[in-house]
């Protein structure tokens, strides 16, 4: 006993002692591991929207004062929308275009729901860079092609609001909406 | 020489103590303890049992919505709960339709998003409840956080609501300055014992429960009282929850450090 | 790290090798907790508080970190913030009360750390050095904390930094200017809390510095122990890695039980009710305290209620005197004079020692409690006695003291004997 007294000595014993002894610094080490990695998401999951942030990710848009022809703006998930009520000349318009010849390729129909085919809501965020186009607004310049026009580079969408002409890649975003009734859209 | 010179700034304060510590106690000797109407008529809250005490604690939800009619019905119209969003009110199982209804009555002053101007519009449920314009005398505090911010908590909200009741004479006998000035209401378990608040609880069925408990001054005072809870600490379900699980996993790691700590050291004498 | 026997770093693997040429850090950490640090055997439990202080720093630094990613340094938004992080944020309640009790954690952990040091006489020759740090690293956490606690901005965040500051008042004739400047205007405000946010960021990375160089310093003479015999040879000690890290691991399991108990089941218990009540610079709470780490340190403050010597107004004095209560642990080295380290072996310091430990107990009592009788009188005492500690009982002690017998070495202090060291030096 004395001899040995703090010096290292390898433990010669037989092989099932040192496997159950091995076996438990292992799961503490792994204890240890896992305990790390719990503590991870906490600190990586508040980096996500907030609760108050996701209670904006829908909004109620009422449309009742939205004549044919015009548009408004709204506010969702903090980026523009557009809501138009289309005439029918500019659903002719659209329904006009030989959809195989678009950059995204989309018909009106698909852009809009059943019984409301006048209603074309968008993002106003230009596909391109995220620009807000133009031609929403009272007086704004709607293009070329009726519908939107993006004064950053140059994009014109038509009166779907898809992709006609300059350097977007995409339609205007369709958000998913329904209609809780005639006059009002919920979004998101 | 520095302890030489230690020694003498050590009496320096040590004799500053001294001093300050005579003419102290010749003070007392002078004046006595301290006394004072508060000091002997303060009391402490009486005790309140609610199911979200303690480690395994929960929220009744059913208690916590019914302590909700009392605020609305009762509190409300003096004090906000401003870090409360209605949509926090899903968590004490109203749906999403009665959230709504009720946001909307509320009117809330918030710019425009896009025109920039502060207008009035009916309330969503993504908007906290707004402030409280009080006409009267002082300003009644908001009560969101308030069982974290008195002592006592819930306790202290039950036995201040419950509490009121007429000065007794004896604090008059000994502090005769000490009478409730007009305006306000004697409470013994207010901190200065005088409140403003008239007592706001005053008889049963004073407030409609919407199933149908019967609203005694006792139900509505503790179901308010614990409706504050929830609204100081509305995480508290979670907290708990989490706690337990992460704690048992503590004690499981920690004891098989311990046994692998026994291990390693197991060859070394005198451990 | 430099005993002849401890082991050196061989890396095996080509990668290893390559990266001990480039930046060898493996190296660095090999003889700083690795198998390369030899440590004395008979460390007690009382040595495990260094690495859990370090594991409180980490702890603060990270839950600080993401906390600031959702506070808003303020006076409008701050204390809204405060509440958007308990209610909104994912987990922001748990982040929150982790570094709320994460500070008094810390506390709790150095707290202990220096009273070993004062017990173990840890800050003698040859680690002065050590010790002067860690007094560094306790003002500056002493300062960290004072403005983490401003910045919820509510009634004891905002009447702590006013009466903290007005402690600057005292100083003559410029205390006035020092004030304003302190806290950039006539008051506490805007300009404060900001500049609160910005040094409590800043600090806890200063402290992350000093404590590096802390432990720099305590791996040139090694570790001191129980007996404050210094290692004479191999069988006196034992690696760092595996021992050490064994020893510790286990106990910050102990430590994250008690600490979780704390953030989950009472998180409040610690916390001071008026700060749940946003700062209203027009009504002081009727009963102000600092938080519990700092009352025996605020009742010495407390305690000088008269003028001293006709001419040093009680103001000056008290402040005065709270600093010079820390500030004193830097002359400890030179204080305490005596050969002998370790209190076991120091009958008449021990008796001391353990009057020191009730004293400021007692102290931390009277430093909550409301500045009246009978709090200002026992809290005069206790300060009394403080002040002769430090300043009269060490040094004299120290000289007049016989201490008991030594151990011959660690091993023997351990065994009970030592051959093996016996033979080679005393021969």
């Amino acid at each position: 006993m004395a001899q040995d007294a703090g010096i290292d000595t390898p433990v010669v014993s037989d092989g099932d002692g040192v496997r159950r002894r091995d076996f438990i610094n292992i799961a503490a080490v792994s204890a240890a591991g896992i305990g790390g990695v719990t503590v991870l998401y906490p600190l990586i999951s508040q980096m996500a929207p907030s609760a108050d942030v996701l209670a904006e990710s829908s909004t109620e848009v009422d449309i009742s004062q939205v004549q044919p022809g015009q548009a408004i703006k709204r506010v969702f998930r903090k980026q523009p929308l557009f809501v138009r009520n289309l005439t029918p000349k500019e659903i002719a318009e659209a329904n006009a275009v030989d959809v195989s010849s678009l950059r995204d390729p989309q018909t009106l129909e698909q852009r809009t729901k059943p019984g409301h085919e006048n209603w074309l809501i968008t993002m106003g965020v230009c596909t391109h860079l995220g620009c807000v186009p133009l031609g929403a607004g009272e007086g704004e310049v709607k293009g070329e092609f009726g519908g939107y026009f993006c004064p950053c580079h140059g994009s014109v969408y038509d009166t779907a609001a898809r992709i006609r002409k300059g350097p977007a890649p995409k339609n205007l975003e369709v958000p998913p909406y329904e209609f809780s009734s005639d006059t009002v859209v919920k979004i998101g | 020489m520095i302890r030489i010179f230690s020694i003498a700034v050590g009496l320096f304060f040590a004799g500053a103590l001294l001093w300050s510590l005579t003419l102290d106690t010749i003070g007392l000797a002078h004046d006595g303890l301290p006394k004072s109407a508060e000091r002997s008529f303060h009391e402490h809250p009486k005790p309140l049992a609610l199911s979200s005490d303690g480690w395994f604690g929960k929220f009744d939800r059913k208690q916590v919505k019914r302590g909700f009619e009392v605020y609305q019905q009762v509190c409300a119209s003096c004090h906000a709960i401003q870090h409360v969003a209605y949509r926090d009110l899903a968590a004490i199982d109203m749906g999403e339709a009665e959230i709504k209804d009720i946001a909307s009555k509320a009117t809330i002053s918030a710019k425009d998003p896009l025109t920039g101007e502060v207008k009035d519009r009916p309330g969503l449920p993504s908007d906290h409840f707004p402030p409280v314009v009080y006409a009267g005398q002082g300003t009644p505090p908001d009560l969101s956080l308030i069982t974290k911010a008195r002592h006592g908590g819930a306790a202290y909200i039950h036995s201040l609501l419950t509490g009121y009741t007429t000065q007794p004479a004896e604090l008059l006998k000994q502090f005769p300055d000490a009478k409730t000035p007009d305006g306000l209401h004697y409470n013994p378990y207010f901190a200065n014992l005088n409140i403003a608040m008239p007592p706001p609880l005053t008889s049963d069925g004073q407030v409609t429960y919407s199933d149908g408990t019967k609203a005694t001054i006792e139900q509505m005072s503790t179901d308010v009282s614990a409706f504050l809870v929830w609204t100081a600490e509305p995480k508290l379900d979670k907290r708990h929850q989490v706690g337990l699980w992460w704690v048992g996993f503590l004690i499981y790691a920690t004891v098989l450090g311990y046994l692998s700590y026994r291990n390693i050291w197991a060859e070394k004498k005198g451990h | 790290m430099s005993f002849p026997w401890a082991k050196q770093y061989t890396p095996s693997h080509p990668f290893m090798v390559w990266m001990d040429e480039k930046l060898p850090i493996p190296r660095l950490i090999y003889n700083a907790v690795g198998g390369g640090y030899e440590v004395p055997r008979n460390l007690n439990y009382f040595w495990n508080f260094g690495f859990l202080a370090g594991l409180c720093l980490v702890i603060q630094i990270v839950t600080g970190v993401v906390l600031a990613m959702h506070y808003g340094g303020d006076t409008r938004v701050a204390f809204d913030s405060t509440e958007h992080i308990m209610r909104d944020v994912n987990w922001g309640w748990m982040l929150r009360y982790g570094h709320a009790n994460g500070a008094s954690a810390f506390f709790v952990v150095v707290y202990l750390h220096i009273f070993r040091g004062f017990y173990y006489g840890s800050y003698k020759a040859p680690r002065e050095m050590v010790w002067l740090l860690g007094v560094v690293i306790f003002l500056l956490m002493m300062a960290t904390a004072f403005m983490g606690y401003v910045l919820p901005w509510g009634q004891m965040s905002y009447w702590g930094a006013k009466v903290i500051t007005g402690l600057f008042g005292a100083i003559p004739l410029v205390g006035e200017t020092i004030q304003q400047w302190l806290v950039g205007g006539f008051a506490p405000d805007n300009a404060t809390l900001n500049r609160f946010f910005s040094l409590h960021f800043l600090l806890p990375f200063v402290i992350l510095g000093v404590v590096i160089l802390h432990i720099w310093s305590l791996h040139i003479p090694g570790s001191s122990n129980p007996t404050g015999v210094e290692v004479k040879s191999e069988s006196d000690t034992v690696p760092f890695y595996p021992y050490f890290v064994a020893k510790d691991g286990w106990t910050i399991g102990l430590f994250l039980i008690v600490y979780s108990l704390m953030v989950f089941f009472m998180p409040n218990a610690l916390g001071h009710p008026d700060n749940y009540i946003p700062a209203n610079p027009m009504q002081t709470p009727a009963h102000i305290v600092p938080e519990w780490y700092f009352w025996p340190f605020y009742a010495i403050l407390r305690s000088f209620t008269q003028d001293w010597l006709w001419f040093i107004p009680a103001k000056l004095m008290g402040v005065l005197a709270m600093f010079s209560a820390i500030l004193v642990w830097f002359f400890l080295p030179w204080l305490d004079r005596s050969p002998v380290r370790s209190g076991s072996y120091r009958p008449l310091y021990r008796k001391f020692f353990w009057v020191l430990v009730v004293d400021v107990l007692i102290l931390g009592y009277c430093g909550g409690s409301p500045a009246e009788q009978p709090y200002v009188l026992i809290a005069q005492l206790a300060s009394i006695y403080y002040f002769l500690h430090f300043f009269v009982i060490v040094p004299i002690v120290s000289s007049i003291e016989r201490p008991d017998p030594l151990p011959f070495s660690i091993t023997e202090s351990v065994l009970g004997h030592d051959e093996a060291a016996a033979l080679g030096t005393r021969a």
